[in-house]
């Protein structure tokens, strides 16, 4: 799909580009967009959503110490459980857009640093309150104070101010950025009354279903909200059952006892799928799996032993071996389709003869140590095997030490100079950069410092033209796959399956899994 | 004082004496685990004050005997504390888990242990023929295999194939007992798998010793049939052995079961402690440490006293 179409589109729909000029642009992109979103869901849609039934969800990723509060909602239960009871302002739209939830239209100011959201009228709390702007201005204080433990204070940061106007929201921004409806569509950021200050996890919010049970880390089950403002919500009753066990999950599917599960394992998905009553689908994703060197640290400090290591990897064998098929590779940058704005770069080969060119000029000698776990993402031993292989036959001995999964994340991963990992995808190529490649993000795994990277990335948050803001990031895409710290074999399908006593699956949908969450609510059950 | 009571009191008292140090064990064991609790609640991105705010209100600066007489207080008062990931209070939290665990113990050891005794009088009554050789065969594979294995198995024919019974044992009030039992079918006939052949072994051995016994063939002479022998001569004298690993394999079933909660998504105690142990929620692995502890304890106890009340020669010690 043309990502950069549907960036169009968005901007369109945020009023920043006339229809007429959209409507041009399109034809000249010879873009279909209206036939692509068409041919998405005629399948699904031939019948119409049937109303009434309950849909069973087997989830992997839930546990006991799981909350309720969307500020400290982490894995994938807690996603769909939010998107259940809760609404954040906007949203990803199915083709990668924006779309108002609980604000019905935006609007940025020419230099793309006051942004005003007009709230949509008449939405009630399922508690009967009315939604106030003052919720929400509550609402983003509360992810963003000092002391918050939200999730969502990284992209609260370079918003300086958040005030109520009447019936809208004004956001008041420390720079220009063009991306802050992207920003605002994170899950964490559920409007609740007053903030969820009084309390945080009652599950008080405008969404499609009202909470009836929450057992953390077992089972929650929620009923449809009589008084929704908007369409979705085709089961009378959501039931969501945390099963981790892979095996488990796939029996449960099997025998009928949940119509949806997430995380098909990619080794057996194929045989799943040959039940003639479960369909498996793929969705490609931004979510990609690593090998990340400290671009500091000796040997790695030289580029040259970082371009042999790129070279030396095999990432179709990855893609094949690792995932079984249900990804596609990598090219040393975290970017792929799946982002608005995309550029395709010429794609890195496995090249042993490179490798060992940059491996000489370098003047390594020795063993390189790489470090890895089980937990750091599935099958990451193997892999490691994989890529000790593939760089022996370059010349390069490659070192696998094997990690306890516990304490990876605190004791590896960014602390260690080589080792595995992975990373979820963002919506927008400035928010993965600002998470992970500015120079002074807390989270730069790869000690990556490039001037010329982050004042481009500053620049490119200010910039409103899509086509110049485009080529900064693949020129910005360029720099991290020739100079980077990030060895990037693969991006990593969703593989979910489906049941047929369920309809309306639609694949491909951007943002996180099962239908950026919204599986629950935007299925039915077939009558 | 009669010496039944002396002899109980003794061994009641050196229990919670044993319990007591279990707890030292316990609350030890969770002070030298590595890592900070503070930084592993708060995450990568804390702040030092934070930090420091957050050890202040955890006690964590307090000195560690001071600590654990806090701790040891507030649980002989039933207080476990609050868990720290979640701010519920243990408690309340575990006694619904405990419920479950004890539920599925329950109707896993009800199915279990009289068919475990059951098959090996059995297997005593056709000593080497073919029956006593199938049930050990099939006794002794099932104990071998390891027990997700058998859990993924039978819910591949049972809830997969067959449908009789559900894969996903969840369990909640709002369900009738039969429902219930239902839900369980598979995890109980698991653990049941699990359990018997080491139940009925003993049993087996235990009774072929007493049978070798003087008093048995008198009574064998004296014309009572195969069974009465067993049943009446026979398993009395052989009830302390057999009790003593009935009850070992009951405190399997309480403590030993986080796989097959695990597998079949049951939601018990096993659940609860790893979710807080990867967590490092140290007040929660504590409160459940100690309840296991109390739980294995107790079972022996109990067992023993059943050894000590069904012997002579240790009612009546000289």
């Amino acid at each position: 799909m043309n990502r950069h179409m549907q960036y169009l589109a968005s901007q369109a729909a945020a009023g920043k580009l006339s229809r007429r000029d959209f409507l041009g642009k399109a034809a000249a992109l010879g873009f279909t967009a209206v036939s692509a979103n068409l041919l998405l869901s005629t399948a699904a849609k031939a019948a119409g959503p049937q109303k009434g039934g309950t849909i069973r969800l087997g989830l992997q990723g839930g546990s006991t110490t799981d909350s309720l509060d969307p500020a400290l909602v982490t894995n994938t239960v807690g996603l769909m459980v939010t998107r259940l009871w809760g609404e954040p302002l906007v949203e990803l739209s199915d083709d990668g857009g924006i779309e108002g939830k609980l604000a019905e239209s935006y609007e940025a100011s020419a230099d793309a640093k006051t942004w005003t959201f007009k709230l949509r009228s008449g939405v009630t709390y399922s508690n009967g309150q009315n939604v106030t702007s003052e919720d929400v201005v509550k609402t983003m204080e509360r992810h963003s104070g000092e002391d918050t433990k939200s999730g969502a204070l990284g992209i609260m940061r370079g918003i300086k101010d958040v005030r109520a106007d009447g019936d809208s929201v004004v956001f008041e921004l420390d720079s220009p950025n063009a991306d802050l409806p992207y920003l605002l569509a994170d899950y964490h950021l559920i409007i609740q009354p007053n903030g969820g200050n009084d309390d945080p996890a009652a599950a008080i919010g405008t969404g499609p279903y009202i909470m009836k049970s929450a057992d953390m880390g077992v089972r929650f089950v929620a009923e449809k909200n009589p008084n929704y403002w908007g369409d979705l919500g085709n089961a009378d009753t959501v039931e969501i059952i945390v099963i981790n066990d892979d095996t488990a999950r796939v029996a449960a599917l099997q025998s009928g006892q949940v119509d949806v599960i997430d995380r098909v394992p990619p080794r057996t998905a194929k045989l799943v799928e040959r039940a003639p009553n479960i369909t498996v689908h793929s969705t490609s994703a931004a979510g990609h799996y690593v090998f990340i060197m400290h671009c500091n640290t000796a040997p790695f400090d030289n580029n040259d032993v970082r371009m042999a290591l790129k070279y030396g990897i095999n990432r179709q064998e990855m893609v094949d071996k690792i995932l079984n098929g249900y990804g596609t590779v990598g090219n040393d940058t975290p970017i792929n389709a799946s982002y608005p704005m995309y550029t395709e770069l010429e794609q890195r080969q496995f090249d042993p003869d490179k490798a060992m060119h940059h491996l000489k000029k370098a003047g390594h000698n020795g063993s390189i140590l790489l470090r890895t776990s089980d937990n750091s993402f599935p099958g990451a031993p193997d892999a490691s095997a994989l890529f000790q292989q593939s760089l022996s036959s370059a010349g390069i001995q490659l070192d696998v030490k094997r990690e306890p999964n516990d304490g990876y994340w605190s004791e590896v991963w960014n602390a260690k100079p080589f080792c595995t990992s992975y990373w979820g995808g963002r919506p927008t190529q400035d928010q993965m950069f600002t998470t992970a490649y500015l120079s002074t993000a807390d989270w730069n795994d790869t000690r990556f410092n490039n001037e010329q990277f982050d004042q481009m990335l500053v620049a490119a948050r200010g910039e409103l033209d899509v086509a110049k803001r485009t080529q900064m990031y693949a020129d910005m895409s360029t720099i991290l796959r020739d100079e980077g710290g990030l060895i990037c074999p693969m991006f990593n399908d969703f593989v979910e399956a489906t049941t047929d006593n369920v309809e309306g699956f639609v694949e491909g949908i951007p943002g996180q899994v099962l239908m950026n969450g919204y599986a629950a609510s935007k299925m039915w059950v077939k009558a | 004082m009669s010496p039944i009571v002396k002899l109980l009191a003794q061994r009641i008292s050196l229990s919670l004496l044993l319990l007591l140090l279990i707890s030292v064990v316990i609350f030890a064991g969770t002070i030298v685990l590595p890592g900070d609790v503070a930084q592993s609640i708060l995450g990568q991105s804390a702040t030092p004050e934070a930090l420091a705010n957050l050890r202040a209100e955890l006690g964590v600066n307090d000195p560690p005997v001071q600590r654990y007489f806090a701790w040891l207080f507030g649980a002989m008062q039933g207080d476990l504390g609050t868990a720290l990931t979640s701010g519920q209070d243990i408690a309340q939290a575990l006694s619904s888990r405990i419920g479950n665990t004890l539920f599925l113990a329950f109707w896993a050891a009800v199915v279990a242990v009289p068919l475990a005794i059951f098959l090996g009088l059995l297997a005593v009554r056709f000593k080497d023929r073919w029956p006593d050789k199938l049930i050990s065969a099939v006794t002794l594979a099932s104990i071998s295999i390891p027990e997700f294995l058998i859990g993924y198995v039978l819910m591949y024919f049972i809830a997969v194939k067959m449908r009789w019974a559900p894969s996903v044992a969840m369990i909640n009030d709002s369900m009738s007992l039969l429902e219930k039992l239902h839900s369980i079918a598979l995890p109980v006939a698991v653990l049941t798998l699990v359990v018997l052949a080491h139940m009925m072994r003993m049993t087996r051995a235990a009774i072929l010793n007493v049978m070798q016994s003087a008093y048995i063939e008198t009574a064998e002479l004296k014309g009572l049939n195969a069974f009465q022998v067993i049943y009446r001569h026979a398993f009395p004298n052989a009830i302390a052995p057999i009790v003593n690993v009935v009850m070992i394999n009951l405190a399997y079933l309480v403590v030993g079961v986080v796989v097959i909660e695990v597998v079949f998504v049951y939601p018990g105690m096993g659940q609860y402690l790893v979710d807080h142990v990867s967590k490092r929620d140290v007040p929660v692995v504590q409160a459940c440490g100690l309840i296991f502890a109390a739980v294995y304890i107790a079972l022996n106890m109990f067992a023993d006293i059943v050894a000590i009340l069904s012997n002579p020669r240790l009612r009546h010690p000289k």
